[in-house]
C-alpha cells in the first residue's frame, strides 16, 4: 500500500510521515509534491499549516489541483487542519479565498463567533481540547468519545456548515467542526499525528480504511 | 469548555546530553535526550520543548540530528529553541521534526525577526522565550514589581521591561511565550506568580510559566494563580522525583482541567 503524504513545501511534514511509520510499518509512505505519484497512490494525506492562502498558492504552483480534486473523488483521503479548511467552500483568512467545496460552508476567524467574555480565549486555539464524535466512523474505532486532541488554529468552521458531514465537535467559545467526512474523504481540524496514543489509532485506522 | 492546560518536560541540551542547571548555572547531567524526551511522550506529556543551551553563546547550529532522532520517539509537539538566528534556521529546524521554534535573543537584537518568521511560518509555531529576573529600575520611584529582560542564556542584560517586551512580541505575531523567571530557575521554590500573572493579563497569546518548580502545587500554582496556560517543569521530571503523570493527577484533584 502506497500512501502519498502531499507536499506543500509549508509546515511539519515529517510528524506526519513518522506517525504514518509508526501505525503502518509495511505501508510505503511518499512524501512527495510529484501529480502522477499522487495519482497513483492507494491513499492520500493532505497537511497543511499556516495560512490557507499561502496553501492554496502552493497547489496551483505545483500544479496539484487537478490530482487533489481526482483524488477526492476516488480514493481515502485525509485532510488535516488547514488541509482540512480548503476543503470548504470559501475561507475566510487571507482576504478570502475559494476552497474546494467538498463541503459546504465557510471558515473563519474564532474572533467572529467569540462573545466578549472573561476571561477570554487566546487566539490560536493552542492546545489539547477535548471531541464529542457525533457521529460513528471507521476512523473513531478504538477512540473513546469525548478523547483529547492537539489542536493549533485561528480559523474555524461553524458546526452549522454542512451539517450532515460533521463527524467530529469541540468547543472553544463555541462548537465548532473538529471532524467531517462524507464517502472516501475524510477531515480533522486537529492534529493527529500530534495527538499522542489517540492520534495515531485515527491515522492507524486512516491506513486500514477503505473509504 | 477551557483547553487542558498543558504539562510540559524542557529538555535543556548541552552538547548532546540534557543537563539541568541552578540559576542557568553549576549544571548536572539528566541523560540522553532520546531516552529522556522518549520516557516523557509515553508518561503522557503535553509538549516536550528543547533547548539547546549552549547555542547562541558558542554561535553553534543546534543539533539538528538530536533534534531528528528525538522527534521520531515524540508523538506530540516539540518546540526546540537555542541558536536561531535567521528564517532558514527555522526551515531547518522544521524540517527536523520540530513543530514550534523557541526564539530569544534574536528577538531582542531584531524584533522585525518575529514578524518575518510569523507571517513566513505562521504565528502557530513561532514561540517568543523570555528570561527575566526582577529588578530594581532606577530610573522610576515607584514600589510597581517590575522585570528586566536577559539574552545569551541569561548571561546579558538589556534593559527591556518583561512586559512591555511580551506585549510588544506578541503584536509582532508571536504564537506563545516561554516565560522563564531566571530568580526561580533550578532554585525549586516555585514559579514567579507575579511575574507569570502580569505577562499572561497583559497579552492574549498563550504563556507558559517555567523556572523554579521544586513540587506539584506549583505547577498548580502556576495556572491557578500565574494564569499560565502551560507549565514547563525540567529537575523534578528529570531526577525521577515525580512522573509526568503523577503531575496531571495532582493538577486534576486541584480542578484543574487536564488531558489524563
Amino acid at each position: 500500500m502506497q500512501i502519498a503524504v502531499i507536499d506543500f513545501g509549508i509546515g511539519n511534514l515529517r510528524s506526519v510521515e513518522q506517525a504514518l511509520h509508526a501505525v503502518a510499518a509495511d505501508a510505503d509512505i511518499v512524501v512527495t509534491h510529484d501529480a502522477r505519484v499522487i495519482a497513483a497512490a492507494d491513499k492520500v494525506v493532505m497537511p497543511g499549516q499556516g495560512a490557507v492562502g499561502t496553501w492554496f498558492k502552493a497547489l496551483d504552483e505545483r500544479a496539484l489541483t487537478a490530482v487533489v480534486k481526482q483524488s477526492l473523488n476516488e480514493k481515502p483521503l485525509l485532510g488535516i487542519c488547514v488541509g482540512m479548511q480548503a476543503l470548504f467552500e470559501f475561507c475566510e483568512e487571507d482576504g478570502g479565498i475559494d476552497g474546494l467545496g467538498v463541503f459546504q460552508g465557510s471558515v473563519k476567524h474564532f474572533s467572529n463567533f467569540h462573545v466578549q467574555q472573561e476571561p477570554c480565549l487566546k487566539i490560536p486555539q493552542m492546545g489539547w481540547n477535548q471531541v464529542t464524535q457525533s457521529q460513528d466512523h471507521p476512523l473513531w474505532q478504538g477512540i473513546s468519545d469525548q478523547s483529547h486532541f492537539y489542536f493549533v488554529h485561528s480559523f474555524c468552521a461553524n458546526t452549522q456548515a454542512d451539517q450532515p458531514a460533521v463527524v467530529g465537535t469541540a468547543d472553544y467559545g463555541h462548537k465548532f467542526i473538529a471532524a467531517v467526512g462524507r464517502d472516501n474523504v475524510f477531515a480533522v481540524q486537529f492534529h493527529p499525528e500530534k495527538s499522542h496514543d489517540d492520534g495515531l489509532t485515527l491515522l492507524k485506522n486512516f491506513t486500514q480504511w477503505n473509504g | 469548555m477551557p483547553l487542558a492546560k498543558r504539562i510540559i518536560p524542557c529538555l535543556d541540551v548541552d552538547n548532546g546530553r540534557v543537563v539541568k542547571g541552578v540559576n542557568f548555572v553549576g549544571i548536572r547531567d539528566a541523560g540522553d535526550p532520546v531516552e529522556v524526551a522518549k520516557r516523557y511522550n509515553q508518561q503522557g506529556a503535553d509538549e516536550i520543548t528543547f533547548l539547546d543551551i549552549t547555542a547562541t553563546s558558542d554561535k553553534r547550529d543546534t543539533l539538528l540530528h538530536v533534534v531528528e532522532e528525538v522527534a521520531k520517539e515524540v508523538f506530540i509537539p516539540l518546540t526546540v529553541g537555542g541558536g536561531v538566528r535567521e528564517l532558514n534556521d527555522i526551515s531547518k529546524l522544521l524540517n527536523a521534526g520540530a513543530d514550534k521554534i523557541s526564539v530569544n535573543s534574536t528577538a531582542v537584537f531584531k524584533p522585525e525577526f518575529i514578524k518575518q518568521a510569523s507571517s513566513h511560518f505562521g504565528s502557530q509555531c513561532i514561540v517568543v522565550a523570555i528570561d527575566a529576573k526582577q529588578t530594581q529600575w532606577q530610573s522610576r520611584g515607584d514600589a510597581q514589581d517590575r522585570w528586566e529582560i536577559f539574552t545569551h542564556g541569561g548571561r546579558k542584560a538589556t534593559g527591556i521591561d518583561a512586559i512591555e517586551w511580551a506585549i510588544k512580541m506578541a503584536d509582532f505575531g508571536a504564537g506563545e511565550i516561554l516565560l522563564t523567571s531566571m530568580d526561580g530557575d533550578g532554585t525549586k521554590a516555585g514559579y514567579d506568580l507575579k511575574l507569570t500573572k502580569s505577562v499572561s493579563d497583559a497579552t492574549l497569546i498563550p504563556v507558559i510559566a517555567s523556572g523554579g518548580v521544586g513540587n506539584l502545587e506549583h505547577l498548580v500554582d502556576g495556572v491557578k494563580l500565574g494564569g499560565a496556560d502551560a507549565v514547563l517543569a525540567a529537575s523534578i521530571f528529570h531526577f525521577g522525583e515525580f512522573t509526568v503523570q503523577q503531575a496531571k493527577q495532582a493538577m486534576r484533584d486541584a480542578g484543574v482541567e487536564v488531558r489524563l
